[in-house]
């Protein structure tokens, strides 16, 4: 499922405070290797993204959500479902 | 082929950077232990002040015999499990002992405190069920909430109305329900909001774990720990916890007053598939936990002391973990280079404290954290002060 720009736009803006690298944001940003962000800060970013939309997202999917793209399409269809 | 640790270089890098810096600051080796609050460390009698030894029952003459004793009788090891071996008469000892001094139904000791968390998370939840667990918790509860295969949701540390929501946003999903929290956190020394979670718990049905790692023998009239302090004790169903604080030993525990906690023994793998624990580690354990019972003026030693040396960071300006007296004080610091930098020149001067950095640490804070010991002196806890107002304040200073 591709996401929605409009999502992915809004998960640049809630990771912009987690990236120090100042690298340019993409949905093809890798979230955790290419913005150098331990474990511990990728959970806390998801935490702002759950807030956000107002749904939930669990950690065992969080693990496999690599990119922005990726957590932009789990983002979608949570709030769809919801 | 790819390189199996060529991921881990980052982390190699790291540490050679902290090398160069002084010790080893995450694998210090302390040449000679010399009493529960002094060590030999590179040639200095250094002060302790980073062991988690709460009550300072390390070297109690009691708990040392009965080890010798355990051993001499039972022999060095117990060489498997207890589903594959059978039980020693003293590990069940050892469980009818702390089920009583918890005021329990029912108590299962395991091999280490980490294994605790990984079977009582993994023996308490299932695939269909969710754990919602506190932000901050401890490596082992996570290991252990992975483990399960059960929905895993992290709420924001300390604050039950987050828990509320996340609550309700899953409301109506099949499976059960786990609330983790912990006692003292290892980190900060800040309490769970008791009192806070059991109206959520009200409000919305879910059964409660408090992992009393830090707390137990600690807190609470009787030491059984933060439920304990309080007087929540009926609302928390399951406690975790450990022996390597308090008691002094390596193992751990859960407990509860369910009638089919029992069978929890052939559902947790990490209890089925490890050695039990040896015969010296679990008669030192029970020696010391009849001590814990017998002897709350530990517990009165170890509050004077904390708050001591609270007061004593206190005026010294420092911005630390948490506003209230625990047993683990930190020291909050600006960035990874100046901590290692003020962890080495406190080694120096004979203090051993605990650097934590992250991602070991919460919102990405920088620590020297101390661990306050009911064995030591006022005149310890006041050169610790003085110690870390010579290192730390003049530093911040600067």
């Amino acid at each position: 499922m591709t996401a929605s720009q409009e999502t992915i736009d809004q998960i640049c803006k809630l990771l912009e405070p987690f990236n120090s690298t100042g690298k340019v944001l993409t949905a093809d940003t890798e979230i955790s290797s290419d913005l150098n962000i331990d474990s511990v800060a990728v959970m806390d970013f998801v935490m702002e993204v759950e807030d956000h939309f107002d749904i939930e997202i669990p950690l065992n999917v969080v693990s496999e959500t690599h990119s922005i793209g990726d957590l932009a399409s789990v983002v979608d269809a949570r709030v769809k479902k919801d | 082929m790819i390189d199996l640790l060529d991921k881990h270089k980052a982390i190699a890098e790291r540490h050679a950077r902290m090398m160069t810096m002084g010790v080893n600051a995450v694998g210090l080796t302390n040449d000679k232990i010399l009493s529960p609050t002094r060590a030999m460390i590179n040639g200095h009698e250094t002060i302790l002040a980073g062991t988690n030894n709460y009550m300072g029952i390390t070297f109690d003459e009691d708990c040392v015999k009965a080890g010798q004793d355990a051993m001499a009788e039972f022999g060095t090891g117990t060489t498997g499990s207890r589903i594959a071996n059978g039980s020693y008469a003293l590990h069940k000892e050892l469980e009818a002992e702390l089920a009583k001094f918890l005021k329990r139904k029912h108590c299962i000791v395991f091999t280490t405190g980490y294994q605790a968390n990984l079977g009582m998370m993994s023996g308490l939840a299932g695939p269909k069920d969710t754990i919602f667990l506190d932000a901050d918790s401890h490596s082992s509860i996570y290991d252990g909430c992975t483990l399960s295969g059960a929905k895993l949701v992290r709420f924001r540390h300390n604050d039950a109305a987050d828990l509320d929501k996340r609550l309700t946003r899953s409301e109506g999903e099949e499976g059960g329900r786990l609330v983790v929290v912990e006692g003292i956190y290892s980190m900060l020394g800040d309490r769970a909001p008791l009192a806070d979670f059991v109206e959520v718990k009200k409000k919305h049905g879910f059964q409660l774990l408090a992992d009393e790692a830090h707390s137990f023998g600690v807190l609470g009239p009787h030491g059984r720990g933060l439920a304990d302090e309080a007087g929540l004790e009926n609302d928390i169903d399951f406690i975790v916890g450990t022996f390597s604080k308090s008691v002094g030993a390596i193992g751990g525990f859960g407990a509860g007053n369910h009638p089919l906690f029992e069978t929890l023994r052939y559902a947790m793998r990490p209890y089925m598939f490890t050695a039990s624990s040896s015969p010296a580690s679990i008669a030192t354990s029970l020696a010391a936990i009849k001590k814990l019972a017998a002897e709350p003026e530990r517990r009165d030693r170890l509050r004077a002391n904390s708050a001591r040396l609270f007061a004593g960071f206190r005026a010294l300006g420092f911005d630390m973990g948490c506003d209230m007296v625990s047993p683990v004080i930190a020291v909050k610091c600006t960035d990874e280079v100046s901590t290692i930098a003020m962890w080495n020149a406190l080694l120096e001067a004979g203090v051993y404290v605990n650097i934590a950095l992250p991602p070991g640490t919460p919102n990405k804070l920088c620590l020297l954290r101390c661990s306050v010991s009911a064995a030591h002196s006022f005149d310890d806890i006041d050169k610790i002060i003085a110690l870390f107002g010579k290192v730390v304040a003049s530093r911040a200073a600067a």
